[in-house]
């Protein structure tokens, strides 16, 4: 906050002003221009031969994104992109961008049997997908601009989500010329995803996860694929829109049964990384959501152990998204970016040091403000802990064996997702069907457990039928918010040669859903057994299961790391800003108490030339010299003023409105600063703040006080204002000056014009300064009032004092003042005594017997003008001729002069001043 | 009777208009007064409509956003009923308190007439402005803490002592809470400094204390709106209220305090150039009013 003083605008400030704009003009254009990216794009149409014989031709729709930077001379690593289920190539476009601004040679492609490629959807069959794929690496290959590894070979890396990431896993697993990949949210094994089982079955028993198999094939079956329009492409049937007929078989004859047999998991898993982890050699950076009931954390954790367990590189990182939680936060997406940036640069371009195998996972711990979505900050582990957590902890759950009702046709089912729902955290409408479920409450938690992998629960079950379907949920018991369902998870589990009493009844291991949660102290851990759920298919027979859990939960544990906030620099920016903001401020106050000094040293009287009167005297109260203003529109208020207001005078300022009165006294106030010329008071330069200012009361432009305070409280503040002592105010005498009696007390708000006036007269008297400047001072006041005002403004100037008072009132100015100045058009017209001025007048009445022959005499004598006023009198300017030579004419004419009287009244000499164009009345105006 | 410097006796330019004599000036002002008033009031007008409304629960869908979920928690605690005051209230009431009374302070003088008497005195204008800023300032954090204080207090003598409940962080134990809660409450005096910068700037430019006021809220209302305007993109970050609610962050567990520092880096940069600027303005101006 800058305290300094700046004068007035200057050609340097101006510059200074221009060049500040210029930057900031600047930069928004920097922020706004459109920059030319460091690649060229080039859409283009590659065929390649696929099949289970390498020999059908499908032409698939790619994008190259080629680094400006790279060239045969200086090759680059490429990078091809795969895109997710119902994707084209143009859904990471954004990817693509900014992993060729990074400098990698990067490839599109829509995979076919989406967009506009060719082909059917064969859901990444290494006969058909994946030798898509390693046509795309041969004609990697064939740019002369991509790094090589040997002939045909280019150093290449495979980045994917979803169905993407499957494609890397899979094309790493058959084409040895991959050299690193990063899949994200993708699956280990297609049947295990689709049919889950959480005691350890296998997809044999598992239970079908209708809802997201469904909105699956439905966008690659319909909708999305078979154009509304136009001709059915080859290859499209109504049933199976573009998928292979081999594959649309097993989905239809799954959705109807609920079950799949061996064969048909045999053919998934073909689809499936299982099937190759071992062949696995390029390092693999895995990235699996938390927020993800398609293929949740357990797929990449058998990713990662399958391709870990023969030595290859493996990092595994989790954040707060998912198929059902979209792309997470921006810190999560922050984190993702920089580990794939990290993991190509060192794998492809052999920059940056090993990644290593730190795991990192996010966890939803707020609210951002700025996004309006949720905040997870990073934590970090040294290596990656599995499912099973570092540690674990055991929490006791109890509750009797109670039985759960299967409904007829599973429905009414719990709720517990919405697939792909897109809701990470609050909103999730968790629902459980009475008497379908049973729960299993621990005690209130005596401290967080911060769970990080997936908890385990024993089970007894007792059916009927010797089967039961059921679904296991780990809730979250808020006393105070109710229960929550980490990320709306469950584990479906199909149990099998089940007693119909639960006394008979086998305790079963379920794994639970691997979740990122903290259980907070106070809260209970609610383990619910449902027999329903819309995401699953469920038997349709209505039975009674009982159930029974516990005696325990086991909680996986795992200490991380906060990952340390990369915005520190920002911390240090505001501790820098602050300290530069302290610092400013000191010196700013510092500055302004020096210039305080030197204005007081600069305004005093020694080594001043001129305006002051000789050594040993003080100087005049009032000097005003060559006084101008001028302002920026070129308008001149004051041309040019001079005069001297001595000791024990009053000096009226005369002038019309709009002479520049008012202009004078602010610029001797220091309200306004002069173009030119100066004011001294006692001999000290006035400056805005001059010190000497204090000497000086002054009313002007009307009163001015605070309305909602009483007359006395405003002039007793006025004066604290002052700074001075309490007793240097004679308080009592002014207030006797204002004779506002009891009504001092009262608001001024409520003042009429004429208390107010008086009150602001008596507030310029407060302290009896030596100089007193009042501007209209009588405006509003009644006649008796008025002199009262003479007198007291008489008396005040006894002891030396001075008064300059300002006004367009003839006759106050002529009755009040001892001395006068006129100004008109911001210049002065005439100034002394008023005696003098008034004695300059050239006009004398006379009053004579027969004014019309006097009349004649006096135009025949050389008199200029002659004016008739009625009653024998005539006004006549003598122009110069003595008035005893007028007398002896009009005697010599027998024209008898009764009375002679030289005009002493000031209005003549104002009139004869200014000029004739305000000659109407008494007020000037 | 004079001193050297040419002043009458007893003057010294840093004992004019002193902070207890500006402070008095001001405090016996109704618009202080009110003003104040209605910052115990408005908790309670809270409370009561809490109380009157019943508890519909509104079944809190996703779209409705933190104000909402914040809402709906609002009655479990004293805690969070002051925060929940406080979140009503930091977007546009505080603004207004802020820009009153700051944007009225030297523009009401101005409009009296009385800030010429001040400055032939003379009180140095950068005194004069000093001391009305502070009184000004010292007022803005008294309705702030009044506002907060007095949710706290009557929150807790109805909804009891309890810790605070979040939407997402599940509960903070009341001690760290408190704590939580005078950082929320000095985060939101800090982005509130804006307003005061800007409302001084304005203030010291004008005559009219209404246009002081009005000018500086609408410039917050017009940056909130051009804040919404997700097409800006990054532009958007060198909005003076993008950050007004980075104290979300403090709700999290962890605290989250990027956005925080940001936006108080944001809010000091403004104010500074609003207060610097406005410095300048009134020191090298012809006062004419």
């Amino acid at each position: 906050m800058g305290k300094r003083r700046w004068p007035g605008l200057t050609p340097s400030r101006l510059l200074a002003g221009l060049l500040a704009l210029v930057l900031l003009a600047g930069a928004v254009a920097w922020a706004a221009w459109p920059r030319t990216p460091g690649y060229t794009t080039r859409p283009l149409t590659i065929t390649v031969r696929t099949g289970p014989e390498g020999t059908t031709p499908v032409a698939l729709d790619a994008t190259y994104y080629r680094p400006r930077s790279a060239s045969a001379a200086h090759p680059t690593a490429a990078v091809l992109l795969a895109h997710g289920f119902g994707g084209t190539k143009d859904s990471v476009a954004e990817d693509a961008r900014d992993l060729a601004g990074r400098g990698y040679a990067v490839l599109t492609w829509t995979a076919e049997g989406f967009g506009h490629s060719g082909g059917q959807i064969h859901l990444d069959s290494p006969d058909w997908e994946v030798k898509d794929a390693e046509g795309l690496v041969s004609w990697l290959a064939a740019r002369p601009e991509v790094l090589k590894d040997g002939p045909g070979d280019p150093r290449v890396g495979v980045v994917g989500a979803s169905y993407g990431g499957a494609l890397a896993l899979l094309l790493a697993g058959y084409d040895r010329r991959v050299d690193a990949i990063v899949p994200e949210i993708t699956w280990n094994d297609l049947a295990g995803a689709f049919l889950p089982e959480s005691t350890g079955a296998g997809p044999g028993q598992g239970v079908f996860k209708k809802a997201w198999a469904g909105l699956l094939f439905g966008e690659g079956g319909t909708s999305l694929a078979r154009p509304l329009t136009g001709p059915v492409p080859p290859g499209v049937t109504p049933a199976c829109g573009r998928f292979a007929p081999d594959l649309c078989r097993i989905y239809l004859s799954v959705a109807a049964t609920g079950t799949a047999t061996a064969d048909q998991i045999a053919l998934l898993r073909r689809h499936s990384p299982a099937s190759v982890l071992s062949r696995i050699t390029a390092p693999t950076l895995l990235i699996q959501g938390e927020a993800d009931s398609l293929f949740p954390l357990s797929e990449a954790d058998a990713n990662a152990r399958g391709i870990a367990a023969h030595g290859t590189p493996v990092e595994v990182a989790w954040f707060t998204g998912g198929h059902d939680g979209g792309q997470g936060p921006p810190s999560d997406r922050d984190r993702l970016r920089f580990l794939t940036a990290r993991w190509l640069d060192h794998y492809l371009l052999h920059r940056g040091s090993a990644p290593g195998t730190a795991f990192t996972y996010s966890r939803v711990a707020g609210i951002d403000a700025a996004s309006d979505g949720v905040v997870a900050p990073g934590f970090s582990v040294a290596r990656y802990p599995g499912l099973g957590g570092r540690r674990t902890t055991t929490v006791p759950i109890a509750g009797p064996p109670q039985p759960a009702v299967n409904p007829p046709g599973g429905t009414p089912a719990a709720v517990s997702v919405l697939p792909g729902g897109g809701g990470s955290g609050a909103a999730l409408a968790v629902h459980e069907v009475p008497g379908q479920h049973a729960d299993f409450l621990s005690a209130p938690l005596r401290s967080t457990v911060e769970v990080v992998g997936a908890p385990r629960v024993r089970l007894r079950v007792a059916s009927p039928t010797g089967e039961a379907v059921l679904f296991v949920k780990l809730y979250d018991l808020d006393p105070a918010a109710g229960a929550t369902l980490p990320q709306g998870l469950v584990a479906p589990v199909r149990l099998t040669g089940l007693p119909a009493s639960i006394a008979g009844a086998r305790p079963v291991t379920v794994t639970l859903p691997a979740i990122v949660h903290e259980f907070q102290a106070g809260h209970r851990l609610r383990v619910t057994v449902a027999t329903s759920d819309q995401a699953y298919a469920t038997p349709d027979q209505p039975a009674v299961y009982t159930v029974a859990a516990g005696p325990t939960v086991t909680l996986p544990v795992v200490q991380g790391e906060p990952i340390a906030a990369p915005d520190l620099a920002w911390r240090w920016a505001l501790a820098g800003l602050l300290a530069a903001l302290t610092i400013a401020l000191v010196a700013a106050i510092r500055l302004g108490r020096r210039r305080h000094r030197r204005l007081a040293l600069r305004s005093s009287p020694a080594g001043r030339e001129g305006g002051g009167p000789a050594r040993g005297e003080e100087a005049a109260p009032l000097v005003v010299e060559g006084l101008r203003k001028e302002y920026a529109d070129g308008l001149v208020a004051v041309s040019r003023v001079d005069f001297v207001v001595g000791r024990g005078q009053v000096v009226g300022l005369l002038g019309p409105n709009g002479a520049g009165k008012t202009t004078t006294l602010r610029m001797l106030l220091g309200l306004i600063r002069p173009t030119a010329g100066s004011v001294h008071v006692f001999g000290h330069r006035v400056v805005p703040g001059a010190p000497v200012l204090s000497r000086l009361g002054a009313l002007v432009e009307g009163p001015g006080f605070l309305p909602h305070l009483s007359g006395l409280d405003n002039l007793r503040l006025f004066w604290r204002a002052t700074g001075r002592p309490e007793a240097d105010a004679r308080l009592d005498e002014v207030l006797e000056i204002a004779a506002l009696g009891a009504a001092v007390h009262r608001r001024v708000g409520t003042y009429s014009h004429g208390m107010k006036q008086r009150l602001a007269v008596a507030q310029a008297m407060l302290g009896m300064p030596d100089l007193l400047v009042l501007d209209e001072p009588t405006d509003g006041l009644d006649p008796p009032q008025i002199a009262e005002m003479r007198r007291v403004l008489r008396r005040y100037v006894t002891g030396g004092r001075a008064v300059l008072v300002s006004s367009h009132l003839l006759a106050e100015v002529e009755q009040t003042c001892t001395h006068v100045v006129v100004v008109h058009r911001g210049e002065v017209v005439a100034a002394g005594p008023v005696d003098e001025v008034v004695g300059d007048s050239p006009s004398v009445q006379f009053d004579v017997s027969d004014p019309a022959a006097a009349e004649e005499v006096l135009r025949r004598a050389g008199v200029r003008s002659v004016a008739g006023a009625g009653d024998g009198s005539l006004v006549a300017e003598l122009d110069g001729t003595p008035p005893a030579v007028v007398v002896a004419a009009l005697v010599r004419a027998g024209v008898g002069v009764n009375r002679v009287v030289p005009r002493r009244r000031l209005e003549d000499a104002f009139l004869a001043l200014v000029g004739g164009e305000a000659r109407s009345g008494r007020e000037v105006s | 009777m004079s001193l050297p410097s040419g002043a009458a006796g007893g003057y010294r330019p840093g004992a004019t208009l002193s902070f207890t004599t500006e402070l008095r000036r001001q405090a016996s002002r109704r618009r202080t007064r009110l003003t104040l008033g209605f910052m115990v009031a408005l908790p309670l007008i809270v409370l009561a409509a809490f109380e009157f409304g019943g508890r519909s629960g509104g079944g809190g869908g996703g779209d409705r956003g933190q104000f909402a979920a914040l809402a709906d928690i609002a009655t479990s605690g004293g805690l969070n009923f002051a925060l929940f005051t406080l979140l009503v209230s930091s977007s546009f009431l505080l603004v207004v308190v802020v820009a009153l009374f700051c944007g009225d302070t030297v523009a009401s003088e101005a409009s009296w007439g009385s800030l010429r008497y001040l400055l032939a005195i003379p009180v140095p204008r950068g005194r004069l402005l000093g001391s009305k800023l502070l009184v000004s300032l010292l007022s803005s954090l008294v309705a702030l803490l009044l506002l907060t204080g007095t949710a706290l207090l009557v929150g807790t003598l109805r909804y009891g002592w309890h810790p605070l409940v979040t939407t997402v962080a599940g509960e903070i134990a009341s001690g760290p809470a408190l704590l939580r809660l005078a950082g929320i409450t000095g985060y939101v005096a800090v982005t509130l400094l804006v307003t005061a910068g800007l409302a001084f700037l304005l203030s010291v430019s004008t005559d009219a204390p209404l246009g002081a006021v009005g000018g500086a809220v609408l410039l917050q209302i017009l940056s909130s709106i051009l804040d919404q305007i997700t097409a800006l993109g990054q532009l958007r970050v060198a909005l003076p209220t993008h950050y007004a609610e980075a104290w979300l962050g403090l709700l999290s567990n962890p605290v989250q305090t990027d956005d925080m520092v940001k936006g108080a880096i944001s809010a000091l940069s403004y104010s500074a150039l609003f207060f610097g600027w406005a410095w300048y303005r009134f020191l090298s101006k012809d006062v004419v009013s």
